[in-house]
């Protein structure tokens, strides 16, 4: 399929499951969804560097609260001029994505030369340190954290909400799109050589540190526009809710219970366990569902380590004389499939 | 202004601060330096050794390192059995960079959200003798709670060095991590041995643990700010040499001390990661590395 044939699939089946969202006709569809599709995002992004290149990214909180405070920021700035909300929404985005695909560029030269896991120790660390600078950082709230006040309404959509979900749908078409574009380029063959075999793949004249680099401010660049429209979304930001760990189980969790090697992955795996976290969250409690999203991710790196697109891809590859010869193929030991 | 007798203190309650963090430091030492296994869990086990000083403290009276020691049995069992998983499911299959350092993070989480649903979010303390009273040696102010979990972590450490350097085990610890084929051209299976390391490694956590809430209140997700600050005194250390992990455990104690006498504690946080992409940036290998 043709990435613009794609696209204009994509944004079909997002306009569907809006106008479907409005005829549910409940507010509180559009809150649960957001949360849905925003993780949809992160996890899709995540992915980029860490199941396209092999990469992980422990990070991704750091991420997301870069894009969510460079909201606030430009918020409080334009507050003193009493004119809220005159900045658009998009705007937003692009800015906080271009502060967080700054940062991945910067953390990415200084450590991605070395073997991956300090890269990953690194963006773990990052989290802590910008929590760190938002917490002794008044002018966004400090410790205190920060109120946004979003506007009632909005011209066509009605409640705010609404606008929000609209907005999120269309970065997780995007998101999904460059991921798929990735995939089938030059670079998404690049990403895979890293992952298979980084030093085969520097022998053989891959420039590997920028496809890594580059990897790292897609991810990014995703991650902090999935956290710009946050603040709208949530009113008041605090920095221990910003920068929680969830973040990164989530991110992390969904494409590997997914599937890493394909776009399709982290959606099936977001769909999947964002949904179940929505209605465990209200059924039972928001802890619990946390230690359920461990326990799945933790059980599915050892049992199925191709995620659910990989038990698919096994199970419609099965043969008929894998069942009555001896020489049954055992699929957990079989290699990623390139 | 600038106060004389305030750096001196800094300084050494940044030495005694080491020492605890030295031992927090030798099991990752000892598994990312040697084993090469990143065990970003570490802390996580860390916060279940002072739970369990926490809990035989509360109910017994017991004093907490006396648990700790009595409970290294228990915590190299453990070690060694989330090695036998790690192994079996990650090594065996040559994905322990993505999958493997996945499965340690789920471990991590598991263990942090399991003890809030148990012991929810509320700080938890021990009683001992030596947590109240402080030293006053002219000018200078030495608070036991943390004088004397530096001096058993400094002897833990001293013993750990020992058993690597003198025993068999030990230097079999040290040869895995040179070369496998070779340990297992001499009769050695060398995964017993990576084993036995692993185990160790999370042994120490038992102790590191009882430390830490002798030095400070504890809550489950403590455990965080500490994997910034353990990997970067392994990497600073020189990646899996104790007396390097000692010294750089100490300098960065001492420039976190400095750094929240001076400028507010809630800057210290920020020094270690400073300190990691410095190094990771500058010098890989560490101040001590070959």
């Amino acid at each position: 399929m043709r990435t613009p044939l794609f696209l204009l699939i994509s944004l079909a089946i997002a306009a569907a499951v809006f106008a479907a969202t409005i005829a549910l006709g409940n507010d509180y569809v559009f809150f649960a969804g957001y949360v849905v599709l925003q993780y949809v995002v992160l996890s899709t992004a995540w992915n980029i560097l860490g199941g396209y290149c092999g990469y992980v990214n422990f990070g991704t909180a750091a991420f997301f609260a870069l894009g969510a405070y460079s909201t606030v920021a430009v918020y409080k700035l334009i507050e003193a001029d009493e004119l809220p909300h005159v900045v658009p929404m998009p705007v937003l985005m692009l800015l906080g994505g271009l502060v967080s695909g700054v940062i991945g560029l910067g953390m990415g030269y200084l450590t991605l030369r070395l073997r991956g896991a300090f890269f990953s120790i690194a963006t773990l660390a990052l989290a802590v340190v910008l929590e760190t600078l938002v917490v002794n950082w008044d002018f966004v709230g400090g410790s205190r954290g920060a109120y946004i006040i979003r506007p009632e309404e909005i011209a066509p959509l009605g409640n705010y909400i609404r606008y929000l979900f609209l907005i999120m749908l269309l970065l997780t078409v995007a998101a999904l799109t460059i991921a798929r574009l990735i995939e089938r380029s030059r670079l998404g063959y690049g990403f895979a050589t890293i992952r298979d075999d980084e030093m085969a793949a520097e022998a053989a004249g891959v420039p590997t540190l920028r496809l890594k680099l580059i990897a790292t401010t897609i991810s990014g660049t995703l991650m902090g526009m999935a956290g710009a429209p946050f603040p709208y979304y949530i009113g008041y930001l605090q920095p221990d809710s910003t920068f929680a760990l969830d973040y990164a189980v989530n991110s992390i969790a969904m494409p590997l219970i997914g599937g890493t090697t394909s776009w399709i992955g982290p959606l099936i795996g977001t769909l999947l366990l964002g949904s179940l976290q929505q209605i465990i969250t209200v059924t039972i409690s928001s802890a619990v569902n946390l230690l359920i999203v461990g326990a799945l991710l933790v059980a599915f790196v050892i049992v199925a380590p191709n995620g659910i697109v990989g038990l698919v891809h096994t199970y419609l590859q099965r043969k008929p004389e894998d069942f009555v010869g001896r020489r049954r193929v055992d699929a957990d030991a079989a290699e990623p499939a390139p | 202004m600038f106060s004389f007798d305030l750096l001196i203190n800094a300084v050494v309650s940044g030495i005694l601060i080491g020492g605890f963090y030295a031992a927090v430091t030798c099991g990752v030492s000892l598994a990312f330096g040697i084993l090469d296994i990143v065990n970003i869990a570490h802390p996580a086990f860390i916060i279940l050794g002072s739970y369990v000083a926490y809990i035989v403290n509360a109910t017994f009276g017991f004093d907490p390192i006396l648990t700790a020691v009595v409970m290294l049995p228990a915590f190299y069992v453990l070690g060694a059995g989330i090695y036998q998983i790690y192994y079996v499911s990650f090594e065996k299959r040559g994905q322990e960079s993505l999958r493997g350092l996945a499965f340690f993070f789920g471990l991590l989480f598991i263990t942090e959200v399991s003890l809030v649903l148990y012991f929810g979010v509320d700080y938890r303390y021990v009683d001992a003798p030596y947590i109240g009273p402080t030293w006053h040696l002219g000018y200078l102010d030495v608070p036991l709670r943390i004088l004397v979990p530096c001096l058993v972590s400094l002897i833990l450490i001293a013993a750990l060095q020992l058993v690597l350097t003198r025993s068999f085990i030990g230097r079999a610890i040290m040869a895995v991590a040179q070369d496998q084929l070779a340990l297992r051209l001499m009769a050695v299976d060398p995964i017993r041995i990576k084993r036995i390391a692993f185990g160790i490694s999370i042994a120490t956590a038992s102790l590191a643990g009882a430390f830490l809430i002798i030095i400070q209140p504890v809550e489950p997700s403590v455990g965080r700010q500490y994997i910034g600050r353990v990997f970067a005194i392994c990497v600073l250390g020189g990646m899996g040499s104790l007396p390097g992990t000692v010294i750089a455990a100490m300098l960065i104690g001492v420039v976190e001390s400095l750094t929240s006498t001076f400028y507010g504690p809630s800057w210290a946080p920020a020094v270690s990661f400073g300190f990691l992409l410095l190094t990771l940036a500058v010098r890989p290998v560490g101040l001590f590395g070959r």
